[in-house]
């Protein structure tokens, strides 16, 4: 009897659970678990990139059929290229990081006992572990995973005739997402509804943490966007399977003449980057938000510009949807719909430029204390800067064709996308692994890992703005059919010599996390003498957060390092955590 | 050999782990805590941030000096001149913001890292520097974006009906590209998918009077020097992208949907040659949408010549009908 109960509270306490925070440390373990896969497989074709041709033992023992003697063929290069992209964007960046982020952070820093509803918030869980597994699934069908591409334009992700991948794959493809869709949704809206319901008292929409600010408008937009991606994967399963013509028309393939007629793929593309643009922000949002908490508390200083950060987040979200057409410059479409498109997206230049200037004028006279997530967070403003500024070139029409799908693209967006969300949300995890795990990680192994990371990933990213310049396209098995792009082969052999220390630099960080989560010091109530919610909730972990009543917000969540008339700190220490009551003659909001 | 390396991941994270717990041990015995960054760790930190920012803009440079040189070369296209320009605008603006906020962010690091000494800076918001920063970009941006879509109006306006140009319909399939010159008529025949068969593999349609002399050519095509080119771009299977990088020219190609894009090439490939130093240089045509399996070899050569040497090309390729 007792024995049926213990197993009946484990598999509620850890498998079924709807405690926020343990849906949090599922999305996360769940999350990471499939970027290391999304690594593994980017390390793949990168040794292949780096040496054309030649036969690595490990491509054979881990590849099997799709790299026969330990040489990628040229369709499964693809299909690990597609797969690499589609984990890494929805996989580890949306639900890893807003799933892991919105989790923990949401009811802790606006002082609820849990989401609005604990039941869909485990069913998001639930359904992105589904749509995870169906994914994983899909790697070992006839025909190997989808191939065309993360961004599977059809004809080619709708017909096996075009590529094997395009057979089961795809079909598993497409079904992952649409449960990976609703996974989102269910998150998305609890986000939404949480945060509008659950503040506590005094806990006003302008004394939200940066970080729920960026929450709250991530899942605005996964609303409005990712029922379209719904839409055009159902239009698209209907092309596959059952002979209609949404996306198709007028082909002859593998000798013969379909039947289909009418249908477009340019189509598919503006519902595809309906959602495609948009997810940008998805994944980059979180992570600046992320940076904004850790910036402000490690500088001991407010965020400078708290309502500016708001309106520029606002504004990216607003323009986030008003840009998808700078994916397909090149696709036809009529030249003034381009012209339209290229000034909304160099407009999202502004609002990017202000929260970059607002970093800086943070860290500007402050006392900065360098933590792994501080330094992370540094890394983050770096990349979100290196990647910012090479948008100018592609957002721009004109100069857009000559370097469309080439690999300026791919450096580009790995920076300024990929590099500052991963980044952010290893920052988020340095910095709140005390309120996840209630262990604090190692320094100095975060120390090694951020040097590490970010000196290869540059060593990565960076080089490829220069085959950019010399017209190699994306997505090639290999440069050796161009004798124009002979020289290039010293360039890749030193991005793929950087990829695979960058491997490896993760390692540090997978034993540091799972070393630190079991046997890490144990930690403090507040380890970073920070001022928002979270910290005023004990260490371990219990349903409901906060014994007794939950605490009472009286001020903003930045006064850091506030001084009297005397020039000392108000109440003697340089954080006044949110639950401090206004002194008599203070203002709140930054206001002296 | 799976082995022993399975064998040595497992002592390393042994030995790691063992490593990890006899330094928390140390700093208990002295009374710290270990996760407690000190100010010399932190100061140090501060330092790494700050010489990075060297090394960065060295590696910066580095890379200008080994790889910039690889670039396409100049422009063979009137249009693409003009994109070259504004691509060197942007660059003379983005770079010198690209090293100098990294400049100001490393060695705020630097100068700002903690000492308990110090009182950080309560300064939460100035309208004013806001607004600088709001307009500084905002001016930049309203020249790029001006001149970017004056040149994009440029680039895909059409060519005026009274010109005299060429007419080109270039049509990808899985893996190869077919060039169908106009011919005398400088009409192109009608074609459609339904009508492939046998050598007639793009589907032209022969009842067609405009179709009659055509010219369609495999493997390489051939464009007269400083004459308009107006293209046209059609798939029988998938999307593919047709992209000339000399030219600076890109273009979809999308099944059951015409594309074209036009430009005036203006270096032969005699004089690229030269000015190449490279006596095998030739333009080329390649597929730069991802396409299937060989997609990474689906090309064509261009050969640029003068109006005579393209004359007497044109005329040894036979007609459609031929």
């Amino acid at each position: 009897m007792s024995t049926h109960h213990h197993a009946k509270d484990f598999l509620f306490t850890y498998v079924f659970s709807q405690d926020h925070k343990m849906i949090s440390k599922q999305f996360l373990v769940t999350g990471f678990l499939m970027g290391f896969l999304g690594l593994a497989m980017s390390t793949m074709f990168r040794l292949q990139l780096g040496w054309p041709g030649e036969s690595f033992e490990v491509i054979d023992m881990f590849l099997g059929s799709w790299a026969e003697g330990g040489v990628i063929t040229p369709d499964k290069y693809l299909a690990l290229v597609t797969m690499h992209g589609t984990i890494m964007v929805f996989f580890l960046l949306t639900a890893g990081l807003s799933g892991t982020f919105s989790n923990l952070l949401i009811p802790l820093q606006i002082g609820a006992r849990d989401m609005a509803s604990g039941f869909l918030n485990m069913l998001s869980y639930w359904f992105f572990f589904v749509s995870s597994v169906i994914m994983l699934i899909s790697l070992f069908v006839e025909g190997g995973s989808a191939s065309a591409g993360w961004t599977i334009y059809p004809p080619l992700s709708a017909l096996p005739q075009a590529i094997p991948g395009s057979g089961a794959g795809m079909t598993l493809w497409l079904v992952s997402m649409a449960v990976f869709i609703v996974s989102s949704l269910l998150g998305s809206l609890n986000y939404i509804v949480t945060i509008f319901n659950l503040r506590t008292k005094g806990m006003t929409f302008t004394r939200l943490p940066l970080t729920i600010w960026a929450f709250l408008l991530t899942a605005i937009i996964g609303v409005l966007s990712f029922p379209v991606l719904l839409a055009a994967a159902l239009l698209l399963i209907f092309d596959r399977s059952f002979g209609t013509s949404f996306y198709l028309s007028d082909i002859y393939i593998g000798g013969q003449v379909l039947e289909h007629s009418g249908g477009s793929p340019i189509l598919f593309e503006h519902l595809f980057w309906f959602l495609g643009h948009p997810e940008v922000y998805i994944v980059l949002l979180p992570a600046l938000g992320i940076t904004s908490e850790i910036v402000s508390t490690m500088t001991r200083k407010p965020i400078f510009g708290y309502r500016a950060m708001i309106g520029s987040m606002m504004a990216i979200a607003f323009l986030s949807f008003v840009v998808w057409g700078h994916h397909m410059f090149l696709t036809g479409m009529n030249p003034f719909l381009g012209s339209v498109f290229t000034f909304t997206t160099l407009l999202i230049a502004v609002p990017s430029a202000v929260k970059v200037f607002n970093y800086l004028t943070t860290l500007w006279k402050g006392n900065i204390i360098f933590t792994p997530a501080t330094l992370f967070s540094v890394g983050l403003v770096s990349t979100f800067i290196s990647g910012g500024v090479t948008g100018l070139i592609l957002g721009n029409s004109a100069l857009d064709i000559n370097v469309h799908d080439t690999y300026y693209v791919v450096g580009h967006f790995h920076i300024v996308m990929g590099l500052s969300a991963i980044f952010g949300m290893f920052a988020g995890v340095y910095h709140w692994f005390p309120k996840i795990f209630g262990r604090m990680m190692n320094n100095k192994l975060g120390i090694l890992h951020f040097w590490t990371t970010i000196i290869c990933a540059y060593g990565v990213f960076f080089p490829m703005h220069f085959l950019g310049f010399a017209g190699v396209p994306r997505r090639y098995y290999e440069n050796s059919a161009f004798p124009l792009f002979d020289d290039m082969v010293d360039i890749n052999t030193f991005i793929s010599m950087f990829a695979i220390v960058a491997f490896f630099a993760q390692l540090i960080f997978f034993f540091n996390f799972v070393y630190s989560a079991f046997r890490g010091p144990r930690a403090p109530m507040n380890p970073w003498r920070s001022n928002s919610l979270e910290w005023t909730a004990p260490v371990e972990h219990f349903h409901g957060n906060w014994y007794g009543e939950i605490p009472h917000v009286h001020r903003w969540p930045y006064d850091y390092s506030k001084l009297n008339a005397e020039g000392e700190y108000v109440y003697g220490e340089d954080f006044i955590p949110q639950t401090t009551p206004l002194g008599e003659d203070e203002k709140d909001g930054g206001e002296h | 050999m799976t082995i022993i390396i399975a064998v040595a991941i497992i002592l390393v994270v042994i030995v790691g782990s063992q490593l990890l717990k006899i330094a928390e041990l140390r700093a208990a015995s002295k009374g710290e805590l270990i996760y407690v960054m000190t100010e010399k760790e932190s100061k140090f930190q501060g330092l790494l941030l700050f010489l990075s920012f060297f090394v960065f803009i060295g590696f910066f440079f580095w890379q200008m000096w080994a790889w910039y040189g690889l670039r396409l070369p100049v422009s063979a296209s009137e249009h693409g001149v003009a994109i070259d320009f504004l691509s060197n605008l942007t660059y003379y603006m983005i770079t010198p913001v690209f090293i100098v906020t990294h400049g100001v962010l490393l060695w705020f690091c630097y100068k700002y890292s903690f000492s308990p000494n110090r009182k950080a800076l309560f300064f939460s918001h100035s309208n004013k520097l806001e607004l600088i920063w709001t307009t500084g970009p905002s001016l930049a941006l309203t020249v790029l974006i001006i001149m970017g879509l004056t040149s994009w109006n440029k680039i895909m306006a059409p060519i005026p009906d009274e010109t005299d140009h060429v007419l080109i319909e270039l049509t990808g399939q899985q893996y190869t590209w077919t060039a169908r010159y106009a011919g005398k008529d400088k009409i192109l025949g009608r074609s459609h998918v339904t009508l492939i068969e046998g050598v007639n593999a793009t589907g032209v349609d022969a009842d067609d009077s405009n179709s009659k002399d055509d010219k369609l050519v495999k493997g390489k095509f051939h464009l007269p020097v400083d004459v308009p080119v107006q293209f046209v771009f059609r798939s029988l299977d998938v999307i593919h992208s047709a992209y000339m990088p000399h030219f600076r020219v890109q273009m979809n190609c999308v099944p059951g949907l015409k594309t074209q894009f036009n430009f005036v090439p203006t270096i032969t490939t005699k004089e690229m040659k030269k000015k190449t130093n490279n006596p095998d240089f030739e333009y080329i045509l390649l597929c730069n949408k991802i396409c299937g399996a060989a997609h990474y070899n689906m090309q064509m050569d261009i050969i640029v010549e003068t109006q005579e040497e393209y004359d007497k090309w044109l005329a040894e390729q036979k007609t459609f009908i031929e």
